[in-house]
């Protein structure tokens, strides 16, 4: 990114408004949401200026989104791809196949875990525990829980995925998950 | 048959919704508290009612509340544990999903009773969707004034915020997430003081899991004393259960507390038996966190008595053949399970979400982890599986926060009941029974 991180006008406005939902001086709490925003908005990742632009905005050192950003495990601190795949490998989903589930996408995609594909479209990675251990195997992938996996299912997205070729973000509106 | 407290609506078509909602006899228990109770008397409710808190610890939840300081002129807060990363528990993320209005109205009518003019959902980053349901369901409390100045002419005044969390199973204990709250790294604080005296910000605050804060809701609608008639001993009420792993039915289910296990695990009104008529092999009973234990003891006590679902009895025989309910994680595995490969996710779980801030934690869960990566590589020795042991004693009692213990407690427990097996991995690693791994990591084929 060579321009200069600036949020569109209504994200800033939605940011000032996270701020004011804690006491007089303690906006600071907003930094993981304001992350959030700035994650979706930058392409996928919080690079330095970003980071800096947010800490600017809440008028706190970079240094405090620097230690914040890197801690959490949703926040990148590299470029991904679009459709960030996240696979829980915790002990339900390993139980009902997570590996399998690994395996083939990395196979498919010609990718090894933490890796991304030459087209920018891909980054496979494996996650702790989602929560959703009785729909076992599971995917994140944005705001999307894909659960119940199979091999066929993961074909099918993926290929959704790539013909849509769109971003897909946590702060995206989705629906309902298939609990 | 367990009776429905907090799940009685969840199939019903728009129960996510406002209106439903309130058909559904909604918000009564903000009515009742607001109208005919003080916030004194709810707490009594609450303390009358047994309620044990939801999320693991099982501390009793109007005792926690009687903790909170109230000095004049200081605000004080409920914050809601919404973070739910304890593996093999889904329980929350359903209730929230489905019925995100029980949360709301649960979190009002607790509020009252703490004197809290503001409250905040704190819910994991993973759940950005259920997130976006709260807010949804909290502006719809506000437009028919459940929420805001003045509720139900009361003069009791209340603001609730969902705040969301960005990846990190130590954020689910209380200190750390309050840390998270206030915008900074989840390290947990060091107690004393508590939360209770000085939490977020600094101010007095009360932090209860999202079961805990929706079963109030019935207690303050049908009395503490006739909730504390469900259950068993001091196991009152019910429970959810998020059930996992090799059986036919996994899902959310509402207990009531002292159901026995074999019942829970066979019965087809609950997980309806293992999955491909296989035999039971192991259950962790209440998330990761707590012992792992073998059918014969899962099922029945050491002394032979059937083993209940409940606080008493599933701790009945201590850590030696006893475990936790703790979350109401339920993990079930079949006979095919590689007990060192489950115990190998979990090493490195609490590995990853180790906070770092105390050294037998970080160094030691990574520790483990590599020792078991070593085992199930086909690599390991007999002096491995007693390193093993040496390092979880060593973490267990030592930390700022129980992660240590989370992280050392499945180690003791899987090594304790199922050490024959983990002497079979060193002593003949041709046997590892868990051949895909061994496969994939060699690059072979399976035959």
């Amino acid at each position: 990114m060579t321009k200069k991180p600036e949020f569109a006008p209504e994200t800033l406005a939605l940011a000032r408004k996270l701020m004011k939902r804690y006491p007089e001086g303690k906006h600071k709490s907003a930094l993981i949401p304001i992350l959030h925003l700035a994650q979706a908005e930058f392409d996928g990742w919080l690079s330095p200026e970003t980071m800096d632009y947010v800490a600017a905005i809440l008028n706190i050192q970079p240094i405090e989104v620097y230690e914040v950003a890197s801690f959490y495990s949703m926040f990148n601190l590299k470029p991904v791809g679009k459709c960030h795949l996240e696979i829980c490998r915790t002990s339900s989903c390993w139980l009902m196949g997570a590996e399998d589930v690994v395996a083939h996408i990395s196979k498919k995609l010609n990718i090894k875990e933490g890796e991304t594909t030459p087209d920018g479209m891909f980054t496979l990675k494996t996650v702790e525990c989602l929560g959703s251990c009785g729909t076992a195997p599971v995917m994140q992938v944005g705001a999307t829980y894909f659960e119940n996996l199979t091999l066929e299912k993961v074909d099918q997205l993926l290929e959704t995925m790539k013909s849509e070729g769109k971003r897909r973000s946590y702060t995206d509106k989705v629906q309902s998950s298939n609990i | 048959m367990s009776r429905k407290l907090l799940l009685e609506h969840d199939h019903v078509p728009g129960i996510n919704t406002y209106a439903v909602y309130r058909q559904m006899n909604g918000y009564a228990s903000v009515e009742k508290a607001l109208k005919s109770m003080t916030p004194e008397t709810v707490l009594e409710e609450v303390k009358k009612s047994g309620l044990r808190g939801r999320g693991g610890a099982g501390f009793p939840t109007g005792l926690k509340w009687s903790f909170l300081a109230k000095p004049p002129g200081v605000a004080r807060y409920l914050v809601c544990n919404a973070d739910e990363s304890e593996p093999g528990t889904f329980k929350d993320r359903y209730l929230m999903e489905r019925i995100p209005h029980l949360l709301i109205e649960g979190m009002i009518t607790s509020s009252f009773s703490l004197g809290a003019r503001t409250s905040y959902i704190y819910i994991r980053g993973e759940y950005y969707y259920v997130a976006n349901i709260l807010e949804k369901a909290i502006e719809e409390a506000y437009a028919n004034g459940w929420l805001g100045e003045n509720i139900l002419g009361s003069g009791f005044s209340h603001d609730m915020h969902v705040q969301i969390g960005a990846g990190a199973y130590i954020c689910g204990e209380e200190t750390a997430l309050l840390e998270s709250l206030e915008g900074k790294r989840g390290n947990p604080r060091i107690k004393p003081p508590f939360p209770a005296i000085a939490g977020a910000w600094g101010c007095p605050t009360v932090v209860n899991n999202v079961e805990t804060i929706a079963a109030v809701v019935p207690i303050i609608n049908e009395g503490g004393e006739a909730y504390s008639k469900i259950g068993i001993g001091k196991s009152t009420g019910t429970k959810l259960i998020s059930a996992s792993g090799h059986i036919n039915k996994p899902g959310v289910y509402e207990i009531d507390l002292g159901l026995p296990v074999e019942e829970f695990i066979y019965s087809d009104q609950y997980c309806g038996g293992i999955k491909g008529g296989r035999t039971l092999k192991a259950v962790v009973a209440g998330g990761s966190s707590v012992p792992i234990l073998p059918a014969e003891l899962i099922l029945k006590t050491a002394k032979g008595e059937p083993r209940l679902m409940s606080y008493e009895s599933l701790g009945d025989g201590g850590f030696l053949t006893g475990t936790m309910l703790g979350s109401g994680g339920f993990i079930v595995m079949d006979d095919t399970t590689s007990i060192v490969k489950n115990l190998y996710t979990f090493a490195r779980f609490y590995h990853h979400e180790s906070c770092g801030q105390c050294s037998p934690c970080r160094e030691g869960t990574g520790w483990m982890e590599k020792i078991l990566h070593k085992i199930l590589d086909g690599h390991g020795t007999l002096a491995d599986v007693d390193l093993l042991w040496d390092i979880q004693g060593k973490i267990e009692g030592k930390t700022i926060c129980p992660l240590g213990e989370a992280a050392a407690w499945p180690v003791a427990a899987a090594i304790r009941h199922f050490r024959a097996e983990f002497e079979e991995y060193v002593t003949n690693p041709q046997s590892i029974k868990d051949v895909k791994h061994y496969y994939r990591l060699h690059n072979l084929q399976p035959a």
